[in-house]
């Protein structure tokens, strides 16, 4: 994937980013912990598609709840009871998609925003350009992303899209670092060179021949994002800032604990939604790992170190 | 220490402080509703009071005015009054201080020498069990997030076992350090946890980075001991980088507070916080970011200037 799609190679082009694709799914076969992670993420994807088909609306409607309030685990709901009456895994079940949905957005927005000013600041490297927005992106790095996304967050008010904005704005920044410093060594290949000489002008460089060779890198970092963005929404959800009439998984845990859920012992009801954020978290990460491992072969372990 | 180096960084240091003053002032005049209209919503504030603030901070002035007026009672140490109690968020602030340093310093040291230590045995003896333990404990701690880490051990060890109290800062008034320290343990726990996944990584990483230099091999081929080539020459080498992780997350100490005193209702800055949120107390939600914001200015300022002494090379860069 290192040729510049002229008319003519555009077949030749996809075909080697097919090999090379090829190539990496082989290496991400024989990984142990990036196939667990897959199957982990392949469920939470399968109960958030289907989870309208799981559950029904009423099911986790307070007004509605099926069954007696604060009950421990038992046939007929399999992880006990909230303090409404509704069923632990329902909410589970309808928290996947929620969480997921906040997570996959956020870092959409983020990687979005990273890769632009990662690509620009990259290529305009050493310029005025490069100085401010590697500045800007220094900043963003250094400051206290909870407090700024609880800053924002409480101004913003709490709606789910809200939450996903203020979760891209405090997550963009590590993709920029290192989409500029990839950004910085691929504007020095001879095929840059060559485009320029042909007349290619800047935009053109970055959207068709920088672009499409950091893409690897933005993935292996937006696999990275997707679970940090998991956790800054449970997090802001725990203190009280996710949108109330959305179930994420940490939206249930807030409900437990503002319920007392700790004092009382309802573990049933505080365990499980903790439990699958990190099991999705992990899941992540260890898929991000893996394809970071393939895309530097001088990370892997074989290798002598 | 070459004056430039230092000059520099004590100019972004302070370039990133009028960033983070002026983007603290527009953020908190675009929010809904305008800074009179807030303190009005104020029961506790009189009339006169609630002149008294309109006047000190020019909220009849135009928005440049007024943003200048801002820095000014900011940099005097002046940062307004609550909206919900009327009082001084200055004083607020500096009664929630100690607590929180208490707490979050301990756990974060704590976590620095669990984490650098273990990393150091992890990245020595790469691929062993203990270094495979050890990344599997640091992923899954990494994963985890810490307010609902706190709220497992809560029921654990102070609801199911009793060890421990369920939450403050002690028992009573009159308590001693022994009932405080009781009352210390989980929170400092939670952090711990929470916090030593990345100090073990980071060591490790640079271990096994410095592991193949070639220094090394000379201190092999003189005949040292395993464990004196592991004390004297690569630990030495392969600290600087967690050195500076280690500077930096003490500027990050509001930040991992929150969670953490709001489930253990510890009096401290995040507990300030948090009630602050629910309360959408603005003026305090105000001087929280920029107090942190500040506590991460410094601690970076701290880490490149002693960075710039224990390795020289930085400073021409």
């Amino acid at each position: 994937m290192t040729t510049a799609p002229a008319p003519g190679t555009r077949a030749v082009v996809w075909a080697r980013r097919r090999d090379s694709l090829a190539r990496s799914w082989t290496t991400f076969r024989h990984s142990r912990q990036a196939m667990v992670g897959l199957a982990i993420l392949v469920i939470a994807v399968l109960v958030a598609v289907l989870s309208p088909l799981l559950v029904s609306p009423e099911a986790i409607d307070p007004a509605t709840a099926p069954g007696t309030p604060n009950q421990p685990p038992s046939a007929g709901f399999p992880l006990g009871t909230d303090g409404f009456g509704r069923s632990v895994l329902s909410l589970i079940i309808v928290g996947t998609r929620v969480s997921l949905l906040v997570g996959l957005a956020a870092t959409i927005g983020a990687v979005v925003v990273g890769a632009t000013v990662g690509v620009v600041a990259g290529y305009y490297g050493g310029t005025r350009i490069d100085t401010v927005l590697s500045a800007l992106t220094d900043w963003f790095l250094v400051i206290p992303w909870l407090v700024l996304a609880i800053v924002l967050a409480a101004i913003l008010g709490p709606t789910l899209l809200n939450v996903i904005v203020v979760i891209a704005i405090t997550s963009w920044a590590l993709t920029a670092r290192i989409v500029r410093a990839q950004t910085l060594s691929v504007r020095e290949q001879l095929y840059v060179e060559r485009a320029r000489a042909l007349g290619a002008g800047d935009l053109s460089i970055m959207t068709r021949h920088i672009l499409p060779n950091v893409f690897a890198v933005v993935f292996a970092q937006a696999v990275l994002t997707v679970a940090v963005a998991i956790l800054s929404e449970t997090t802001l959800a725990i203190l009280g800032l996710g949108d109330p009439t959305a179930t994420s998984w940490g939206r249930v845990i807030e409900e437990a604990f503002n319920a007392g859920a700790m004092a009382n012992g309802y573990w049933w009801w505080i365990v499980p939604p903790g439990v699958c954020v990190v099991l999705v978290t992990l899941a992540f990460t260890m898929c991000g790992y893996a394809i970071e491992e393939i895309l530097n072969p001088r990370l892997r372990r074989k290798e002598k170190g | 220490m070459r004056p430039r180096y230092f000059a520099r960084k004590v100019g972004w240091a302070l370039l990133t402080l009028w960033f983070i003053l002026t983007a603290n002032f527009f953020l908190f005049r675009v929010m809904p509703g305008d800074p009179v209209a807030l303190l009005a919503r104020s029961q506790r504030l009189s009339a006169a009071a609630l002149e008294h603030q309109r006047q000190v901070f020019g909220l009849d002035q135009p928005l440049f005015a007024q943003y200048l007026t801002y820095l000014r009672q900011t940099l005097s140490g002046n940062l307004g009054v609550s909206i919900i109690s009327g009082d001084d968020v200055w004083s607020m602030i500096s009664a929630r201080f100690w607590p929180t340093v208490l707490l979050v310093g301990l756990g974060t040291a704590l976590a620095a020498l669990i984490g650098v230590l273990a990393g150091i045995r992890s990245g020595w003896q790469r691929g062993g069990a203990f270094d495979r333990g050890g990344l599997y404990s640091s992923l899954i701690l990494y994963a985890t997030p810490e307010g609902w880490l706190g709220m497992i051990l809560l029921i654990v060890f102070a609801g199911s076992l009793g060890w421990f109290p369920a939450g403050g800062y002690s028992s009573d008034a009159s308590a001693g350090p022994g009932d405080v320290a009781l009352h210390l343990a989980l929170p400092v726990l939670t952090l711990t946890l929470g916090y030593v996944g990345q100090f073990m990584i980071v060591m490790r990483s640079s271990m096994i980075d410095v592991k193949g230099e070639d220094y090394l091999v000379l201190a092999r081929a003189k005949g040292l001991s395993d464990k004196a080539v592991r004390r004297h020459h690569a630990v030495p080498n392969a600290f600087l980088p967690s050195f500076t992780l280690i500077v930096l997350s003490f500027g990050f100490v509001l930040g991992g507070a929150i969670v953490v005193e709001t489930v253990y209702s510890w009096p401290g800055l995040g507990l300030l916080t948090y009630q602050a949120i629910k309360d959408q107390d603005y003026p305090v939600l105000q001087a929280v970011f920029l107090l942190s914001s500040l506590a991460v200015i410094i601690a970076n300022l701290i880490a490149d200037i002693t960075y710039g002494f224990l390795d020289p090379r930085v400073e021409a860069v």
